[in-house]
């Protein structure tokens, strides 16, 4: 019954995950420019790993598989904010100006 | 010998035992002189300090990714929602905000933290401010109300 449950879990966490993945596929796709594409990849770099890691925990149980998926979670979460930093501020040295929505001052 | 050392002594070491999973003696052995290696290695390049190993921050961390993890999802959301409404929905801007963190390490977490909740990218960092793309200017006035500032002040104090 527990395991029923478990896999139950994991597996909406795995569906979660993938509509999370296919939003930030679309908002790559759709949105105007290079700036509010990247907030859009941060959808799949964020919560949609996350949601798929922690899917992946769920079945594989305690022991040192669980040990290696917290592991590579850590890892993005580190390393990906620090992606995002340097392409933006690449971007923005490489004279890309961002589009700015100017309906109000501010 | 000082507490820096140590604290990455043990966390190498865990790192080895974990992710090599065989407990012969030989690879226990090799492990520990990797691990000795790189001590070695990080002390002569001098990168064993509060910054590497922010030890004092340790017992606070816990709560601030607690409170992260929900911002981020909160935030995902959001920017979901954005997605599949359409351009119209979204108001880009860029503004530059002060960063009150007095120590490096708390500027660090800070423009990460923003980095890492969608919807916000730091783009560039100077000593005393930071330059903040959003994807609404919803996004922009939450981080100007300085939640985010607080909770990185609470970690560092």
């Amino acid at each position: 019954m527990m395991e029923l449950i478990i896999q139950l879990i994991s597996s909406a966490c795995f569906i979660l995950g993938a509509l999370l993945i296919l939003s930030g596929g679309v908002g790559i796709l759709r949105f105007p420019d290079f700036f509010t594409r990247m907030h859009a990849a941060g959808i799949t770099e964020t919560l949609a790993t996350s949601l798929i890691l922690i899917g992946l925990m769920l079945i594989a149980g305690w022991g040192l598989v669980l040990f290696k998926l917290v592991l590579i979670l850590l890892f993005i979460m580190l390393t990906s904010p620090t992606a995002s930093h340097a392409l933006a501020k690449s971007a923005m040295h490489g004279k890309l100006t961002p589009i700015i929505h100017n309906n109000h001052s501010g | 010998m000082n507490k820096h050392t140590i604290s990455l002594f043990f966390l190498l070491a865990i790192l080895w035992l974990f992710n090599s999973g065989l407990y012969t003696p030989l690879l226990l052995a090799l492990g520990l002189v990797s691990v000795f290696f790189v001590i070695w290695l990080s002390l002569r390049m001098g990168i064993i300090d509060d910054e590497s190993q922010p030890l004092h921050l340790s017992r606070k961390l816990p709560a601030y990714y607690w409170w992260l993890a929900k911002k981020i999802v909160q935030s995902n959301i959001d920017v979901v929602v954005h997605v599949w409404r359409g351009n119209s929905s979204i108001s880009p801007c860029v503004a530059t905000l002060p960063i009150g963190q007095q120590s490096e390490i708390g500027k660090v977490i800070y423009a990460n933290s923003i980095t890492l909740t969608p919807g916000t990218v730091a783009m560039n960092m100077e000593s005393d401010s930071v330059l903040i793309h959003s994807l609404t200017a919803h996004n922009m006035e939450e981080l100007r109300q300085g939640e985010m500032a607080q909770q990185v002040n609470r970690l560092e104090m």
